[in-house]
């Protein structure tokens, strides 16, 4: 840890966007020019009830170091319902990989709608600042699967 | 294994003076898979289009990466393009290097990079990708438009005369909207009610029409075209077959305290009241929490002196189902509630009006009858003072961030009508801005000031004071001659913010259509979609969308009205066909996916299946390609990883992730 530490910590950070809402507030986001670090990789699923939690075990598996999930406001979810099945589902899993060593600073799930531009640029500062903080992520290190 | 074509797009200099879009198109190159990259400057673009085309013939290619804007800009145009070309259009992939990369990103050697990781997923993910058929649905050839107003009534008109059915459900008694409340429009000061009744009469008349008043929706199911929607037709208390509208009832009704909805509260009406004289339907509403008859069990003189015997106490609440193909929401706006505006009297002093309250005083069916008097004492006010932007443009939680864009043309049109008729009338408008875009619409206002003698002072009101004498003493600063400015006024009018109805969040809810946090909904393209929901089949008109006038309003509802009509003019939709599917192999039949599943779209039957050469019958689960939405909940509730989403299947979400954290 501390000999890399003097090397700038470049975090990899995996985003799920639903399609509906986030995935469209991001473009929003770009088109405002509202900056937020490139180590965010967004991925567009059709809906947040979408992210299998084995996506998110997947991603820390293979050396991510902060995964967040983001959706539709509660109550306003394209399909209904997906996103309380989502919160729910995260909920468990997020205390699951906080028990294995994955802190829940790691971990994220935020509501952002397709208006919000300012509220998606925000979040990831603050969650990439959130990783800076936590640094590398290397309590998975040992399961991770190398092909 | 696929051949796989990636094109990157420069478009123009977006992408390009961010990301080396060289280097991103040569790293593909080193994908697997990757058989042909190539940059170009704009892809959307028919030549662009063309160069993805030829690529696809002479290279045989059987899957496309492009790496331009975000897939909801351009994604269907090049699924378009490559099925020109004979490659199935679900073979294709969006890379988006614009909006989640070039346009956020300013280090080019970092962008690039983060392109390159975009890329690498996006061709993961399309070596997984198989070819989809889009399957068909029915279209219901009628629309309902929520909301009477004026959006809604030039809507449903436009959506008639083009011959397909249309459905108004209003909430209150009559249709009409906030416009049959305006006295006068800006800017050529027509009468709103002769321009407006006539539409709402010809609504009424129309035989494609039907109106549902003093009616809500309920409940929403179903998906575009095919839209189930129960509508709840509150109990009116008046049988409207018999009723013939000669309003004894409301004359005679004992019980006349109740502030008048219409008039804004600045009179009352009867427990029983249509809530305008030109209302349509002319049929009056028992308003029961005020009718003595329903509140003590005594009095029944309305029932008494109609001599159509039209009066129904034992009426209930009916709910009424009907099928739609499309939904228009013009639910409107109303004012914002100004407790939290103190510093400006509004509570404490009658004599403190909203503009809208102005418009009814000024209307000669208003509670004065035209004539402008105080509310306090009915005597003619001497000198008047406007404040513009009263939460309107607002920095803290107050108020509202936006522009209510309609409050600059409609003080100018109040201060010069009564400059008009009352020239000894000092009018003085305090304003932030004066904003007059639009047809005539500076000119109207340089009108009020250079002909009209309005005084017109930038800057804004710190505090109105009611006084002993009944005066209002007004604290304000101009900000060009840099003074402090205090006015002993008779009569404050309060330009107060608009703001979307209260009830729109609901509905959007019911529609699942998005909704923005000021409570607008949100359009599908804020620039080459305006009318349309994200939510197929869901169309926007009038100010649920965003401040607008009625000039705005009525293109909008026209608007509206052709995309509707355009999908019901379909006999058939494609259906996306990114649907769930279960693999009879491994599924248990346990029925997870079936209780989450928000569509209904899961049944289970007993099936043969061939497992491995072991044949037996098992109960399985079978997902109805034309309910299923393609949400995924079912395939993550999966226990036995049997269902997966076409489109968005588990190995591609999978490949994506590898390709980020590689």
């Amino acid at each position: 840890m501390s000999i890399e530490a003097n090397e700038e910590f470049r975090p990899k950070i995996v985003a799920f966007c639903c399609n509906w809402c986030s995935y469209a507030g991001a473009d929003l986001a770009g088109s405002s020019r509202l900056a937020y670090p490139a180590d965010v990789k967004i991925i567009r699923v059709p809906c947040s009830c979408r992210v299998n939690p084995m996506f998110i075990l997947r991603a820390f598996e293979k050396g991510a170091d902060g995964v967040i999930m983001c959706g539709c406001h509660p109550g306003d979810c394209h399909y209904s319902t997906g996103n309380y099945y989502a919160r729910r589902r995260m909920t468990l899993l997020f205390s699951m990989l906080d028990y294995i060593g994955v802190e829940n600073g790691r971990t994220r799930v935020e509501w952002v709608s397709a208006a919000e531009g300012v509220k998606f640029s925000t979040t990831m500062n603050e969650f990439v600042e959130k990783i800076h903080s936590l640094g590398k992520n290397v309590r998975l290190g040992d399961l991770r699967c190398r092909n | 294994m696929q051949r796989i074509g990636v094109f990157v797009c420069h478009c123009g200099s977006n992408i390009a003076a961010t990301v080396d879009v060289k280097k991103v198109a040569e790293m593909a190159l080193m994908e697997p898979g990757v058989v042909h990259a190539e940059d170009y400057q704009y892809m959307c673009s028919e030549a662009g289009q063309a160069r993805i085309q030829e690529a696809i013939k002479e290279k045989n290619l059987t899957g496309i990466v492009v790496c331009s804007c975000s897939p909801r800009m351009h994604e269907n145009t090049f699924r378009k393009a490559v099925e020109r070309a004979g490659l199935n259009p679900y073979m294709v992939e969006v890379a988006n290097i614009r909006e989640h990369c070039s346009w956020i990103h300013k280090d080019i050697e970092e962008a690039t990079k983060k392109a390159v990781i975009l890329m690498r997923a996006a061709v993961a993910k399309v070596n997984l990708n198989t070819p989809l058929k889009p399957g068909e649905s029915r279209v219901t050839k009628r629309a309902l438009v929520i909301g009477g107003g004026i959006a809604g009534i030039q809507t449903a008109l436009d959506i008639a005369d083009a011959g397909y059915k249309v459905d108004i459900v209003e909430k209150t008694p009559s249709i009409g909207g906030r416009m049959s409340q305006v006295d006068k429009t800006f800017p050529t000061l027509d009468c709103s009610a002769c321009i407006l009744t006539p539409k709402m009469v010809e609504a009424n008349a129309h035989e494609n029409i039907t109106i549902y008043t003093y009616s809500e929706v309920e409940n929403v199911s179903g998906f575009v075209g095919d839209f189930t929607v129960d509508i709840r037709k509150k109990a009116r208390s008046v049988d409207m077959t018999k009723c013939t509208g000669c309003g004894v009832c409301q004359e005679k009704c004992p019980s006349k305290k109740t502030p008048s909805e219409f008039n804004r509260g600045l009179n009352n009406r009867s427990a029983i009241y249509t809530p305008f004289a030109q209302a349509i339907p002319n049929v009056p509403v028992i308003d029961r929490e005020a009718c003595i008859k329903f509140k003590t069990g005594k009095c029944g003189l309305c029932s008494k002196v109609c001599q159509a015997g039209a009066i129904d106490y034992d009426q209930k609440d009916e709910i009424i189902t009907e099928k739609y193909g499309a939904i228009v929401v013009a639910t409107g706006f109303d004012m914002i509630k100004l407790d939290k505006y103190d510093e400006y009297a509004y509570s404490q002093s009658k004599d403190v009006i909203t503009s809208l309250e102005l418009e009814r005083i000024m209307n000669a069916a208003g509670p004065t009858k035209g004539h402008l008097e105080r509310m306090s004492d009915g005597k003619p006010p001497k000198e008047m003072v406007f404040i513009q932007c009263v939460g309107s443009r607002c920095s803290d939680d107050r108020g509202k961030s936006y522009c209510s864009k309609i409050c600059c043309m409609y003080t100018a049109k109040h201060a010069m009508l009564i400059r008009d008729k009352y020239p000894d009338v000092n009018v003085t408008v305090f304003y932030i801005d004066v904003r007059t875009p639009g047809k005539n619409f500076d000119e109207f206002y340089r009108r009020a000031v250079e002909d009209y003698g309005v005084n017109y002072i930038k800057g804004q009101v710190g505090k109105v004071i009611p006084q002993s004498n009944g005066k209002l003493l007004v604290r304000g600063v101009d900000l060009i001659d840099q003074k402090q400015i205090v006015k002993e006024a008779d009569m404050v009018v309060l330009a107060a913010a608009i703001e979307p109805n209260p009830d729109v969040r609901k509905i959007a809810t019911m529609l699942t259509a998005s909704i923005d946090t000021n409570n607008f909904l949100t359009e599908a393209h804020a620039k080459l979609r305006p009318v349309e929901s994200p939510t197929a089949g869901i169309f926007l008109s009038g100010v649920c969308q965003g401040p607008k006038d009625i000039p705005e309003t009525v293109s909008q509802a026209g608007a509206a009205a052709v995309k509707a009509i355009g999908l019901l003019a379909k006999d058939k939709l494609m259906t996306n066909p990114c649907t769930a599917h279960s693999d009879e192999l491994l599924c248990n039949g346990c029925s997870n996916c079936a209780n989450v599943c928000p569509y209904g779209a899961i049944s289970y039957e007993d099936k043969e299946v061939n497992d491995h050469g072991k044949r037996e019958v098992r109960r399985i689960a079978q997902v109805n390609s034309a309910l299923c939405q393609g949400c995924g909940a079912c395939t993550v509730t999966c226990p036995s990883g049997a269902m997966d989403l076409q489109g968005f299947s588990n190995r591609q979400i999978l490949a994506e992730v590898d390709a980020i954290c590689r």
